[in-house]
C-alpha cells in the first residue's frame, strides 16, 4: 500500500467523527440532488407515458358532408404529428357514453335525438406531443369549418413541464446550500487534519517531499469522503425510493449511470474540496 | 558548497535580522557558525535550507541560487542536505527506525531499499540496537542521533546542524560532536552552529564563522572569493 493511501486510511482513524461529519454532508447534499432525479425521472416517465396517450379532439358540427370529413381525414393524416386519426360518428360517441357512464344510462336512453356530436379524434406521435406540437395539431384541426370545438387536456402538459422546472429548481438551490456546507466541512477536516500533522509535515518538508507529495494523503481522504459520501447518499435514495413506492405510489428506480453519477459527483466533490483546502492550510505550516 | 554573497535578510514584524552576510563554505569543511542567541544564526541555517529567501544579496547552495530557484526545486535542494535541531524533531509515533525509514517513505525511495538503508545508517550512529525504540524511551543523545541518522539516510552532501547540542549533557553533546566529526572526515560539508563556546575552543582545528546582531564579526579562516569563483 502506498505512503499517501496509508495516510489517508490513518485520517479516519484519527478523527473518525469529524470524517463521518464530512461523509454525512456530502451524503445529504447528493440525496437531495438523487431524491430531485427521482422525482424527474418518474415525472418525465409519467409525462412520457400519457404523451402516448395524448390525443387531440375536434368535436363537428352536425352539418359536416362526408366529402368534407374526407378531404380533412386525409390532410390530417399528413401531418408529421399524427399517429392515428379516428373518425367517431353520433352513434358510437353514444355507445361510449352509455358504456363509460351506466349511471346515466337511463338519461341517453330517454332522449328523442342523440345530442353528441361526431368527432375526429387524433392521437400523435410519441414524442410529437410537445405543447407546442399539440396546440399546432389542435390549431388546424379548428381551422376547419365544420369543426365546432377543440379538446386538447387544457394545457396539462405545461403544467407538468413547470412542475419539472419547480423541482429543478428547488433541488438546485437545496444541493447547492448543501454542497457549500459539505465543502465548509471537507475545509475545516482538511484543516484539523494538517494541524494535527504538522510536525510531520514540517518533517516532510525538511528531508525534501515534494509539494504533492505532502498533499496527495489529504487529497486522498478527501476523495475517499466524497465517494463514501456519493454511496452513502445513493443508499438514501434508493430507501427513500422504496419507502415512497411502498406506502405512497409506486415509481420507478433511476437508471444505474443516474446512481453511478451521484456517486462520481460525491467523489469529484470531495476531490475539489480537499486540494482547495490542503493548497491553502499547506502554506500556513 | 555554500555561498552568501551580501546577504540581508529582513523580516516584516522584527526587522533586520542579517545585514550585509558573505561567506563561502567549500565542500569537505567543517565549520562552526557562533553568536549569541539572536544573533542571526538560525536565520542563516533558514536561508540555507531556502526554507526563508533573502531580503538582498544571494545565498547559492551545491548549485542552486536564492536568485534562480523554483519553488518546486526547493526539495531536491532539500536532498542534498541533511538537517539537524536542538528539539531533533522526531515523530513520537514511530520508532527509531521508522523515523529514519520516513526520509526515504517521503523521498519515494523504493519500498525495498528502505529498511537495510535505514537499518545501515543507524548502524553507522551506534543505535542499530535501539532500532525498535520510541523516542520517548531514548535518551537525549541517542534522540539527536537517530535525528542526525535520519538527516544522513538520503546520503546528502551537506550536513545543517541547528544547535544539535544545546539540548544534551556535555557526555551526549561529546558523542554527537564525535560523530559529526567522523562523518565529516568521510568527506560530507558540516555547517554547524553553536553557542557552546567550550565545544568551539576544544578544537580549534576547525572554522569558525561568528555573527553578531546580524553581521559576521570574525570569520577564522576566511576563504577568498575569488579562489573558486565558479563553484558555490
Amino acid at each position: 500500500m502506498s505512503y499517501a493511501l496509508r495516510e489517508a486510511l490513518a485520517a479516519f482513524r484519527r478523527t473518525p467523527l469529524l470524517t463521518m461529519l464530512s461523509v454525512v454532508a456530502i451524503a445529504f447534499s447528493l440525496f437531495i440532488v438523487g431524491l430531485f432525479g427521482l422525482t424527474a425521472f418518474n415525472i418525465s416517465q409519467a409525462v412520457r407515458e400519457v404523451e402516448n396517450k395524448v390525443e387531440v379532439v375536434g368535436y363537428l358540427r352536425d352539418d359536416a358532408t362526408a366529402m368534407q370529413l374526407q378531404v380533412a381525414q386525409e390532410e390530417l393524416r399528413r401531418l408529421p404529428e399524427v399517429q392515428e386519426l379516428r373518425y367517431v360518428t353520433k352513434t358510437e360517441a353514444l355507445a361510449t357514453a352509455m358504456e363509460e357512464m351506466k349511471e346515466f344510462r337511463d338519461v341517453f336512453t330517454d332522449l328523442e335525438s342523440n345530442p353528441l356530436p361526431a368527432s375526429l379524434e387524433v392521437r400523435l406521435r410519441p414524442g410529437q406531443s410537445s405543447p407546442e406540437a399539440v396546440s399546432r395539431v389542435a390549431k388546424r384541426l379548428q381551422a376547419y369549418a365544420f369543426v365546432e370545438e377543440v379538446d386538447f387536456g387544457d394545457g396539462w402538459v405545461e403544467k407538468i413541464y413547470t412542475i419539472r422546472r419547480l423541482f429543478g429548481a428547488a433541488a438546485t438551490a437545496i444541493g447547492g446550500a448543501f454542497a457549500l456546507v459539505a465543502g465548509i466541512i471537507i475545509a475545516t477536516a482538511i484543516r484539523i487534519a494538517v494541524f494535527a500533522r504538522r510536525e510531520e509535515i514540517s518533517i516532510m518538508r525538511l528531508v525534501g517531499a515534494t509539494d504533492g507529495f505532502v498533499q496527495r494523503p489529504f487529497v486522498l481522504e478527501g476523495i475517499i469522503t466524497g465517494l463514501l459520501g456519493g454511496i452513502t447518499a445513493a443508499a438514501l435514495t434508493w430507501v427513500a425510493f422504496a419507502a415512497l413506492n411502498r406506502y405512497l405510489f409506486a415509481l420507478k428506480w433511476l437508471p444505474s449511470e443516474w446512481i453511478v453519477a451521484v456517486v462520481v459527483a460525491g467523489t469529484v466533490f470531495g476531490f475539489l474540496s480537499s486540494i482547495v483546502a490542503v493548497r491553502r492550510h499547506l502554506e500556513a505550516v | 558548497m555554500i555561498r552568501l554573497s551580501s546577504v540581508s535578510k529582513e523580516y516584516a514584524r522584527s526587522g533586520a535580522a542579517l545585514r550585509d552576510v558573505s561567506f563561502h563554505v567549500r565542500k569537505g569543511e567543517l565549520v562552526f557558525l557562533t553568536g549569541h542567541s539572536g544573533a542571526g544564526k538560525s536565520t542563516v541555517m533558514r536561508l540555507i535550507q531556502m526554507a526563508d529567501m533573502p531580503s538582498g544579496g544571494e545565498v547559492r547552495v551545491s548549485g542552486f541560487s536564492s536568485k534562480l530557484i523554483r519553488q518546486r526545486d526547493i526539495p531536491m535542494l532539500r536532498r542534498k542536505m541533511g538537517v539537524v535541531f536542538q528539539d531533533f524533531r522526531l515523530l513520537r509515533d514511530r520508532t527509531a527506525e521508522e523515523n529514519v525509514a520516513f526520509a526515504l517513505e517521503v523521498t519515494g525511495t523504493k519500498r525495498s531499499a528502505i529498511a537495510p538503508r535505514a537499518h545501515r545508517v543507524l548502524t553507522q550512529v551506534g543505535l542499530a540496537h535501539k532500532a525498535r525504540a520510541y523516542p520517548d524511551e531514548l535518551s537525549g543523545g541517542e534522540r539527536q542521533r537517530v535525528a542526525i541518522a535520519r538527516a544522513l539516510v538520503n546520503e546528502p552532501l551537506l550536513l545543517l546542524a541547528d544547535e544539535p547540542t544545546g539540548n544534551l549533557d556535555e557526555w551526549a553533546a561529546k558523542g554527537v560532536f564525535e560523530l559529526f566529526r567522523e562523518i565529516n572526515a568521510m568527506g560530507m560539508t558540516v555547517l554547524m552552529a553553536t553557542h557552546d563556546l567550550d565545544l568551539v575552543r576544544a578544537h580549534p582545528q576547525y572554522r569558525v564563522i561568528e555573527l553578531s546582531q546580524g553581521a559576521v564579526v570574525y570569520d577564522s579562516a576566511p576563504t577568498p572569493a575569488t579562489r573558486e569563483p565558479q563553484q558555490a
